[in-house]
C-alpha cells in the first residue's frame, strides 16, 4: 500500500496547488499538481480529481487488486469484473432471485388485496391496513434483502483509495478571483457612481418592509379581548355535553364536578375557549370562605368568596392559568383540581389557589346565583382575565 | 446486448445535448467510505422522501378547514358528532380510503423516524468530531434542519384537529402569548384572533405542506451537495488518512447499497405502520376547548419542551402593570434554545480554544476527545431528564411514586445529572485512552506464560494487527497554544494576552485533558499509514511556545518496524 505521503509524491513543489502543511510538513501533492499548472485550469479544483483520470499521480491504489498494477490506466477496469468466490456467488444469485420473485408476488398480492379487501368500517379499514401493509412490507423487505445480498455477494469486494485535497483554493486562484471580482465591480460602475448605488439601495428599502405591512391583516389586534369572556349577569350555566341548565337543588352529591358553559355559547369554541367553567359541590364546612366581596372589587387571595357561591357550589374557570389547557381532573378526597397538561394543582376549597406546578395564579372564581326557576346563573362576569398570563395583563 | 444499446442510445442523446460523459464518469467513480453510523443521515433523507410521497397522498383527501360539520362517516361511535372538516376528512382517510390508514400511519411513523434519525445523526457527528473544519457549514445546516423538523412535525400532527393536538396548539398559543411585549400580538396574528379561531388549521397546513418542506428540501440539497463536494469523513483505519478517502465507488456500489437502504427504510416504516397503531385520532375525539384527558404527551421530539414547561417553578413578575410570565416563556425558549445555540457555536469555540484550524477528515474516536464527549453526554443527560419529565405523570403512575416527587427529582437532577455525566464520561474516556496506550505499548496479551533463563516469569504478548494499530494510533494531538507567559526568549502572542487569553488558556487545559500519548508503540513492522504527523503533534508548530502539562503529554513518535519487546 502507499499513500499520498509516500516518497513517490514528495518534492513536487507545485506552486499552483494548495498543500497540506499541517499534515505533510510542507509537502505538496507534486505529481497531481503538475497537471494543474500546465494549462488545465479545471484540474485545479481538487474535488474534480478522481481516480482513474490520466495523471501520473503515484498515490492511487487499488487495494483489492494487488496485482492489477498501480495507478490504474484510464481504460483499465476500475473494479474487478468478477466476485472473488464464484461458488458463493452462484448460491447468492439463487437467493437474490428468490427474494425478487417473492417480492414480485407480494407486490401482486398488494394489488389483489386492494381490489378484494374493502373499507368503509372499522373492521374493514383494519383488515385493509393489515393486508395492504403486510404485502407492501414483504415486498419492500425482500427487495431490500435481495439488493443487499446482490451487493455483498455478487459484486466483487473492493476497497479503493482516492486522494483528498485541501478545500481551499490555491493562492493564485484566490488572486485571480479577487482580480476578476474587482474588475467586475469597476466595470459595473457600482463603486464609481455612488449616486446610482445609493438610489438603488434607497429604492429597495420600502419594498423590503412591504411584506411586513402585508402581514398586518393576519389577525385583529388583541386590544382588551383577552381580558373578557362572554359571561355576564343572568346567563344560565348549562352542562357541557347535555346542554341542560342545572338546578342548584338537584346538584346535590358533594364531591362531583360538572363542566359548564354559558347559555347560548356551548358550541362556540372561540367563546368556550375562555368561558369554560367547572362547578363543584362541597359539603358544608369544607370551603374556606373569605370576606364577602362585591362585584368588581379585587378578590382576596386563597379563599372562596362566599357571596359568589350557591349552597356550597363554587364555579371556577376551567382554563388553566399556566398555558390554557382545560384543568379537567378533580381529586375528590383532596379537593385538588389538576391540569392534565403540566400538572398545575389548585386547591378547590381555597379559591383554587395554586398548590404545585408551573401555574402562578389561582383559577378565577365566577360569581353565581340562582334565577327565579332555581337554575344556576352567573351573577356577573369574571373579575379578572382567565387563562394564561400575557404581557398586557396586570 | 439490448441493455447496452438502450443505455448507449440514451447516453449519446443526452451527451449531445448536455455533454456529461466526462464529468459524470468521474462522479460515478467517486469513492464513498463505509461505516454503519454513516447510514444515520441516509435514514433521514429516505424518511423525508417517504414523507413527501405519503404526504402528497394524504393531501388528496385532507380538508384543511375548521368549518363545523356533523359526522356521518364509517366510524360509528362519532356519528352525529360536531367536528371540524379537518378532523372529519382525517376520519375519512382512515376508514373510507383504501390504503389511507396505511399511508397516514407510514407518514406519522416516518416523521418520528425522521426526527429520531436527525437526533442520532447529529449525535454521531458531534461525538466523532465530524463537524470540524471544513464541515462547520453542514453542522449549522443540520441544526436548522432539526429546528425545521420539530416545527414541521408539530404543525403536521396538529392538522387533524383532534383533542390531543388541539391541546398542543393551545399550549403553543399560551407560550407565544407569554413572550414579553410582542407575545399577545404574535399569538393573535398566528391564530387570526383569539384561540382557537378559524384559520389556524389552514395556515398550519400551507406551512406544513409547502413552506417548511420547501425549506427542508432546499437545505437538504445544499447539505448533500456539501457532503458530496467535501467528500465524506472516514473512520480511522489502515491506510486511511486525512489526505485520502478509502471506500467503494458510487457506481455501482454506493448506488446499490443506498438504494437497498431506502427500501429497508420503507420496509421498516411499512411494518411499523401495519402492525403498530400510531396517533389513533378517532379515539381522542374531535377538538373542543373544554375537554382534556390525563396522560397527554406530544410526539417524542417535543417532549423535552413539554418537560421544561412542567419542571419550571411558577415564577411570575408583575411590573408596572405588565406580566413577565417567566414560568412559561423561560422554559419554552431557554433550555432548548441554549442547547441549539451552544451546538451552533461549539465548532468555532473549540477551534478558538484549541487553535486547531486544520481540516479533519478522519473521525475522532469519542474517547480521544474526552471533554467533547463529556460535554455531549452532559447535554444528553440534561435533555433526557427534561424529556422524561415531559411524561412525569405516566412515570409517577407506573412507578407508583407521588407526582410532585417526579417534578422535584427532575428539578434537582437536571442540574446535578449533567455534572455527574460530564465527570463520569471524562474519566471513562481517559481510562479507555490508558487502555489503548497499554495495548500500544505492550501489545495484546496472549495468555502464554514464559519462564526466562533467569527464572523470571513473563507473559507473552503479540503485536497488534494492522487494523487495530491504525485505529489505536489515530489519536490526533491538539496543536499547542502559543505562549501565554513572558519568558526570557518569548513574549505572549496577541491572542493569549488579556482576560480572554487567560480564559482561552484555562479552557485549553480542560479541553485537551487526556491520557498522555503512548511512549513507545509495540509495532508490527508496518505502521498505520499515518506517518503524516497524526501523532507528532508539534510538527509545523516548532518555534511556538507550549503550554506544558499533562494535556499535551509526552511527544510520542511512531517507530514503525521497531519491536520494543
Amino acid at each position: 500500500m502507499s499513500d499520498s505521503n509516500s516518497p513517490g509524491t514528495t518534492g513536487g513543489g507545485d506552486p499552483g496547488r494548495p498543500s497540506w502543511p499541517e499534515y505533510l510538513g510542507g509537502e505538496s501533492y507534486g505529481a497531481a499538481g503538475a497537471a494543474g499548472s500546465s494549462g488545465r485550469p479545471e484540474d485545479q479544483r481538487p474535488p474534480r480529481r478522481v481516480i482513474g483520470t490520466p495523471s501520473p499521480a503515484a498515490s492511487r491504489t487499488l487495494l483489492a487488486q494487488p496485482d492489477g498494477g498501480d495507478g490504474a490506466e484510464p481504460m483499465e477496469p476500475f473494479t474487478p469484473p468478477e466476485p472473488q468466490d464464484l461458488v458463493r456467488a452462484g448460491k447468492a444469485e439463487r437467493i437474490v432471485v428468490a427474494c425478487f420473485v417473492l417480492a414480485m408476488l407480494a407486490g401482486l398480492g398488494f394489488l389483489v388485496a386492494y381490489g378484494i379487501v374493502g373499507v368503509g368500517s372499522v373492521t374493514g379499514a383494519l383488515h385493509s391496513n393489515l393486508w395492504l401493509g403486510g404485502t407492501l412490507s414483504v415486498a419492500f423487505l425482500l427487495l431490500a434483502a435481495g439488493a443487499v445480498i446482490w451487493v455483498r455477494q455478487l459484486m466483487p469486494t473492493v476497497e479503493i483509495t482516492e486522494e483528498r485535497h485541501p478545500m481551499r483554493s490555491a493562492e493564485s486562484d484566490r488572486e485571480a478571483f479577487k482580480e476578476t471580482f474587482d474588475e467586475g465591480a469597476a466595470t459595473s460602475q457600482f463603486v464609481k457612481r455612488p449616486i446610482v448605488r445609493r438610489t438603488l439601495i434607497a429604492a429597495t428599502v420600502p419594498l423590503a418592509v412591504a411584506p411586513l405591512f402585508l402581514l398586518r391583516d393576519l389577525g385583529p389586534l388583541p386590544e382588551t379581548s383577552l381580558g373578557n369572556t362572554v359571561w355576564r349577569k343572568g346567563l344560565r350555566l348549562l352542562a357541557y355535553g347535555t346542554g341542560r341548565p342545572i338546578k342548584a337543588a338537584q346538584f346535590s352529591s358533594p364531591g362531583s364536578l360538572i363542566s359548564v358553559g354559558p347559555e347560548g355559547f356551548l358550541t362556540d369554541d372561540d367563546a368556550m375557549a375562555k368561558a369554560a367553567v367547572i362547578i363543584i359541590k362541597f359539603r358544608p364546612g369544607e370551603l374556606v370562605f373569605g370576606p364577602p366581596t362585591p362585584q368588581g372589587h379585587p378578590t382576596p387571595p386563597n379563599v372562596v368568596i362566599p357571596n359568589w357561591t350557591v349552597d356550597n357550589i363554587v364555579a371556577y374557570s376551567k382554563i388553566c392559568t399556566h398555558v390554557g389547557c382545560p384543568a379537567a381532573l378533580y381529586e375528590q378526597t383532596t379537593h385538588h383540581i389538576l391540569c392534565p397538561c403540566h400538572q398545575s394543582t389548585f386547591d378547590a376549597t381555597r379559591g383554587a389557589q395554586v398548590l404545585f406546578g408551573p401555574a402562578t395564579r389561582a383559577l378565577p372564581q365566577l360569581p353565581i346565583g340562582v334565577d327565579s326557576d332555581g337554575f344556576l346563573i352567573a351573577t356577573g362576569p369574571f373579575n379578572e382575565p382567565v387563562g394564561p398570563s400575557y404581557w398586557e395583563r396586570s | 446486448m439490448s441493455v447496452d444499446r438502450a443505455l448507449g442510445g440514451t447516453g449519446i442523446w443526452l451527451d449531445e445535448r448536455i455533454g456529461g460523459a466526462k464529468g459524470i464518469r468521474k462522479l460515478l467513480r467517486k469513492i464513498f467510505p463505509d461505516h454503519w453510523t454513516f447510514l444515520l443521515g441516509e435514514i433521514n433523507l429516505y424518511s423525508f422522501i417517504i414523507l413527501l410521497l405519503t404526504g402528497t397522498f394524504l393531501t388528496l383527501w385532507f380538508q384543511p378547514s375548521m368549518t363545523d360539520v356533523i359526522y356521518h362517516g364509517s366510524y360509528v361511535p362519532l356519528r352525529g358528532v360536531r367536528m371540524s372538516e379537518a378532523y372529519a376528512s382525517t376520519l375519512h382517510i382512515s376508514f373510507d380510503v383504501r390504503g389511507g390508514l396505511l399511508m397516514r400511519q407510514i407518514h406519522h411513523w416516518a416523521a418520528d423516524l425522521f426526527m429520531a434519525g436527525i437526533f442520532a445523526h447529529m449525535l454521531r457527528i458531534f461525538f466523532l468530531g465530524s463537524y470540524r473544519k471544513p464541515r462547520e457549514i453542514n453542522w449549522l445546516i443540520g441544526i436548522v434542519l432539526l429546528t425545521l423538523g420539530m416545527l414541521e412535525g408539530l404543525f403536521g400532527y396538529s392538522l387533524p384537529d383532534d383533542l390531543l393536538s388541539g391541546a398542543g396548539l393551545r399550549i403553543l398559543e399560551g407560550v407565544i402569548q407569554s413572550i414579553p411585549i410582542v407575545g399577545t400580538y404574535m399569538a393573535y396574528f398566528l391564530f387570526g384572533g383569539a384561540f382557537p379561531g378559524h384559520v389556524i388549521i389552514p395556515r398550519l397546513y400551507i406551512i406544513h405542506v409547502l413552506l417548511i418542506p420547501g425549506l427542508i428540501l432546499a437545505l437538504v440539497t445544499v447539505h448533500l451537495f456539501l457532503t458530496f463536494y467535501q467528500k465524506h469523513t472516514q473512520m480511522p483505519g489502515k491506510g486511511r488518512t486525512n489526505t485520502n478517502v478509502v471506500g467503494a465507488p458510487l457506481y455501482p456500489y454506493f448506488m446499490a447499497k443506498t438504494g437497498a437502504f431506502f427500501l429497508f427504510t420503507f420496509a421498516v416504516l411499512t411494518i411499523a405502520a401495519t402492525f403498530v397503531q400510531i396517533n389513533p385520532i378517532w379515539l381522542y375525539g374531535p377538538f373542543n376547548p373544554v375537554a382534556m384527558s390525563a396522560g397527554s404527551q406530544p410526539d417524542f421530539y417535543m417532549g423535552m419542551l413539554e418537560g421544561a414547561l412542567r419542571v419550571m417553578p411558577n415564577w411570575q413578575w408583575v411590573v408596572f402593570g405588565h406580566t413577565f410570565a417567566f414560568n412559561v416563556f423561560l422554559p419554552a425558549l431557554v433550555p432548548l434554545g441554549l442547547i441549539f445555540t451552544l451546538a451552533a457555536f461549539w465548532p468555532f469555540v473549540e477551534q478558538w480554544i484549541t487553535g486547531d484550524r486544520r481540516e479533519h477528515h478522519v473521525n475522532d474516536r469519542p474517547r480521544n476527545a474526552p471533554t467533547r464527549t463529556a460535554i455531549g453526554m452532559a447535554t444528553i443527560t440534561f435533555y433526557g431528564i427534561l424529556w422524561a419529565e415531559g411524561a412525569n405523570d405516566l412515570i409517577a403512575d407506573h412507578l407508583s411514586i407521588p407526582l410532585f416527587w417526579t417534578t422535584w427529582i427532575a428539578r434537582i437532577s437536571m442540574f446535578v445529572g449533567p455534572v455527574i455525566a460530564y465527570w463520569l464520561t471524562k474519566r471513562i474516556c481517559i481510562g479507555l485512552q490508558r487502555k489503548d496506550n497499554h495495548l500500544l505499548e505492550h501489545g495484546v496479551e496472549t495468555g502464554i506464560i514464559r519462564q526466562l533463563p533467569g527464572g523470571e516469569f513473563i507473559e507473552e504478548t503479540r503485536p497488534l494487527d494492522e487494523d487495530a494499530l491504525a485505529v489505536l494510533t489515530s489519536r490526533v494531538a491538539h496543536p499547542a497554544l502559543p505562549a501565554a507567559e513572558t519568558t526570557e526568549t518569548e513574549v505572549p502572542a496577541p491572542s493569549m494576552r488579556g482576560g480572554l487569553g487567560r480564559v482561552r488558556e484555562r479552557m485549553y487545559k480542560v479541553i485537551t485533558e487526556s491520557a498522555p500519548l503512548p511512549e513507545h508503540v509495540h509495532g508490527n513492522g508496518h505502521g498505520n499509514g499515518h506517518g503524516d504527523g497524526q501523532l507528532a503533534e508539534t510538527d509545523g508548530h516548532a518555534g511556538e511556545g507550549h503550554i506544558a502539562g499533562a494535556s499535551t503529554g509526552t511527544q510520542a513518535e511512531l517507530h514503525p518496524g521497531e519491536d520494543q519487546h
